[in-house]
């Protein structure tokens, strides 16, 4: 079946990224870099899941034409986009936060933030 | 299908332990709100996983409640490690 | 009176979204859209102020809402996913070379600078750090720069992104 398919192969990418972004989390220096593994990596990873459900869903609608799984179709896609959302904000609040309470960089090669003594 | 979703959610479960460890051992605060924060996102993946795994449609609202109630609880942290509050 | 039908009509069209698939009428029964009634105005009463705080109804125009949906997929979309194979890249072969920066971004508006700055920490080795109030210059935190890349002073917004003009296409949106 075409939408079996479409959703496993969703799922296995977005299961790859997630998993990505944790080995991210585990293995980069300081926090800035760990920041950059686990926000974009688990946000596009957790996006793919949310295809497969959405991909499963349509398939669903059609063959049943139950309205209850076009509720389905529209709360995901409104959980995607407040993850994207919340999690791109708060990655920010994090990294200013972070910078504020004195930790720098560890290994970089120029820091114009210290420079600039904000 | 729904052993897909069922492996799927329990992979991300397995995934998220391993932020876990992250949170235990990280060794200043910012990186354990890092760690928390990655959790909560795979938690709102592992609940619409769920939802569809159990047909309990409702659980999409809650992981969309959890996901902006998470965000809330991240920017108060953050702002308490930034010495705002 | 405009910050409350505003409100009040955008509430009620968030309610609409939520509960799709309820009944009859096209997609929602006559409860629910009762009910939607009600909750839009009461929410139009109580949050008018926060809502509209600076009274800039520019965003309201359909041709910029229609912008920001093809933004969100297509440009964004291309960027997000450059972006994530470059971040696998670096977490499988650990080479990284981070570094704070200062990037001149060019926007007047503190919508557009928010919308900027969400897009800067969702693409391609970035992370918005702090933001410069008084120019509206952003501090951004990236990944991987490229050798004698630490010597610039100041970067402009469209160096950082790879295919699309990003910068223009917020502008476009939101200014």
């Amino acid at each position: 079946m075409l939408a079996d398919s479409i959703a496993f192969v969703l799922l296995v990418i977005g299961l790859i990224f997630n998993a990505l972004g944790v080995i991210g989390l585990l293995r980069f220096p300081d926090v800035y870099t760990r920041l950059h593994a686990s926000t974009k990596a688990t946000t596009f990873g957790s996006i793919f899941l949310c295809l497969g459900v959405v991909v499963y869903a349509i398939a669903h609608y059609f063959w049943t034409s139950d309205s209850q799984y076009l509720m389905v179709i529209v709360h995901t896609i409104i959980a995607v986009f407040a993850l994207a959302v919340t999690n791109a904000a708060g990655s920010h609040a994090i990294a200013r936060a972070a910078h504020k309470s004195g930790q720098k960089p560890e290994p970089s090669v120029v820091d114009r933030l210290s420079e600039a003594g904000l | 299908m729904i052993g897909m979703f069922m492996t799927a959610a329990l992979v991300t479960v397995v995934i998220a332990f391993g932020a876990l460890v992250r949170l235990i051992i990280g060794p200043t605060n910012p990186d354990r709100v890092v760690a928390a924060d990655t959790i909560n996102t795979l938690t709102v993946a592992v609940l619409i996983l769920l939802s569809v795994l159990y047909e309990q449609f409702i659980f999409i609202d809650v992981a969309i409640v959890y996901a902006l109630l998470s965000f809330v609880s991240t920017l108060y942290i953050a702002k308490h490690i930034g010495g705002e509050l | 009176m405009i910050p409350f039908i505003v409100t009040a009509s955008v509430a009620f069209l968030f309610y609409l979204v939520l509960v799709i698939g309820s009944g009859p009428v096209i997609f929602w029964s006559w409860e629910e859209i009762l009910a939607g009634v009600i909750i839009g105005l009461a929410t139009g009463i109580i949050c008018r102020k926060v809502f509209c705080k600076n009274e800039n109804y520019r965003m309201l125009c359909p041709a910029r809402l229609v912008g920001l949906v093809i933004y969100i997929c297509g440009p964004f979309l291309v960027e997000l996913t450059k972006a994530n194979l470059d971040v696998a890249y670096r977490i499988i072969t650990g080479r990284i070379r981070p570094g704070i920066i200062r990037l001149h971004s060019g926007m007047k508006s503190d919508l557009a600078l928010t919308m900027l700055a969400h897009s800067i920490t969702l693409t391609p080795g970035t992370l918005s750090v702090n933001v410069d109030e008084e120019n509206h210059d952003l501090f951004i935190h990236v990944i991987h720069l490229d050798e004698g890349e630490e010597k610039k002073e100041v970067f402009e917004a469209e160096e950082i992104f790879a295919f699309m003009n990003i910068p223009a296409w917020i502008r476009r949106i939101a200014e």
